[in-house]
């Protein structure tokens, strides 16, 4: 899946976050976290975002996350949603989600 | 026996609500991708449905996803979402004949098979929501063996009825109440009365929960998390209620013990339907 335009998935409430996606450069993935909960979570939201990328062989990309304490189950719908509409996926093979 | 008082409504892109909503343990939840979430959006609640589906808080609750209709260009992609996460049941909008549930079905069975799930164990909820799906109910009930219940819709109906939602008695939805749970009951299948908007009426909503209860509806749907408790507690048996369905499972223990084909109880005869009733009297009880 490539990333052809930038796209956003998400919301900056409570329990949510938003994700940006845009193309990135030189065959790097460049993630940025925000998040109020970074010293506490920071490593298993990193593990998550990079977890749902790699299912979605997402590998040039840069990605920008402002977390406001989302579940998991959470960042990885909306990292995807954003990935989706970044790659303007059409029909979404869900064997490709984790 | 499954019991279906409250199906609370979440809308499917709330990241919080679903995030939280189970903590307050109604006996079914449905999580919306129709009407609540706008077509922007229709993408990303979907997907966030799917994760939801698979979080381990979800595991004993009911789950049920209001799918968008299947002519739409969302109704085929839900319906993926709400199989491939386990959904427990998928509630097809404004059903108006059987034959919409037997192209549900064929969806369903396909999507199932794809995924490895059991052909068969995503049951189905239609909402009746025009009068053409009020004269089609009792067809609607009976059309597919993963059916497990029917839902009156109020606002939709009414509007396809040319009317409007009065105070009090509500001689609107007289008819279409009737006639969904005749349709339910002919079909042994559960019926969920329409949704209360004002969630500051709490005493409009009781009125219409008696209204409900009396006339046999299982529950109903809810808008607001408020509404589980209220509910719960106007369709708890009474102490009196609650005192005879022990007396009536107590008689029919003995009988059974004594190898009677019939029991009774104060002199009259205790058959199944009555014990049947008690046994749910009972489980009521429990439940509140």
């Amino acid at each position: 899946m490539n990333v052809i335009k930038e796209a956003i998935a998400g919301t900056l409430e409570s329990s949510d976050l938003l994700v940006k996606v845009a193309p990135g450069r030189d065959a790097t993935r460049e993630i940025v976290i925000r998040s109020a909960v970074m010293q506490q979570f920071g490593k298993q939201i990193r593990r998550i975002v990079e977890e749902t990328l790699d299912a979605l062989s997402i590998t040039t990309a840069s990605i920008t996350i402002e977390d406001k304490g989302a579940l998991d189950c959470v960042i990885r719908a909306r990292v995807q949603a954003a990935v989706l509409r970044a790659s303007e996926t059409k029909e979404l093979d869900w064997r490709s989600l984790t | 026996m499954k019991l279906r008082r409250s199906m609370l409504f979440v809308p499917g892109d709330n990241a919080a609500m679903l995030s939280t909503v189970f903590v307050h343990r109604p006996d079914s939840i449905m999580f919306d991708l129709e009407d609540a979430v706008s077509p922007s959006q229709k993408d990303s609640a979907r997907l966030l449905v799917y994760q939801a589906l698979r979080h381990p808080a979800y595991r004993d609750i009911e789950i049920v996803v209001r799918i968008n209709a299947l002519e739409t260009e969302f109704g085929l992609k839900d319906l993926e979402a709400a199989v491939r996460g386990g959904a427990h049941i998928v509630r097809l909008p404004k059903t108006e004949n059987p034959e919409e549930i037997g192209k549900l079905e064929t969806h369903i069975a396909r999507i199932e098979k794809d995924c490895g799930r059991a052909v068969g164990d995503t049951k189905v909820m239609a909402a009746i929501e025009s009068a053409s799906g009020v004269v089609n109910a009792v067809a609607i009930a009976k059309s597919s063996s993963r059916m497990v219940a029917i839902a009156l819709a109020g606002f939709d109906y009414l509007v396809d009825m040319h009317t409007h939602r009065s105070d009090g008695w509500e001689p609107e939805l007289f008819y279409a109440r009737a006639a969904v749970l005749h349709a339910a009951r002919a079909a042994h299948i559960d019926a969920f009365d329409v949704v209360y908007g004002n969630i500051n009426d709490d005493e409009g909503f009781l009125r219409e929960v008696m209204i409900a209860k009396r006339l046999g509806f299982n529950g109903k749907s809810l808008i607001h998390p408020k509404q589980i408790d209220l509910l719960h507690k106007a369709y708890a048996p009474t102490e009196e209620e609650l005192s005879h369905a022990k007396r009536v499972v107590a008689a029919a223990e003995e009988a059974h013990r004594k190898g009677l084909g019939v029991a009774s109880l104060d002199g009259k005869m205790v058959d199944p339907p009555v014990i049947e009733e008690a046994e749910m009297t009972l489980q009521l009880a429990e439940a509140s």
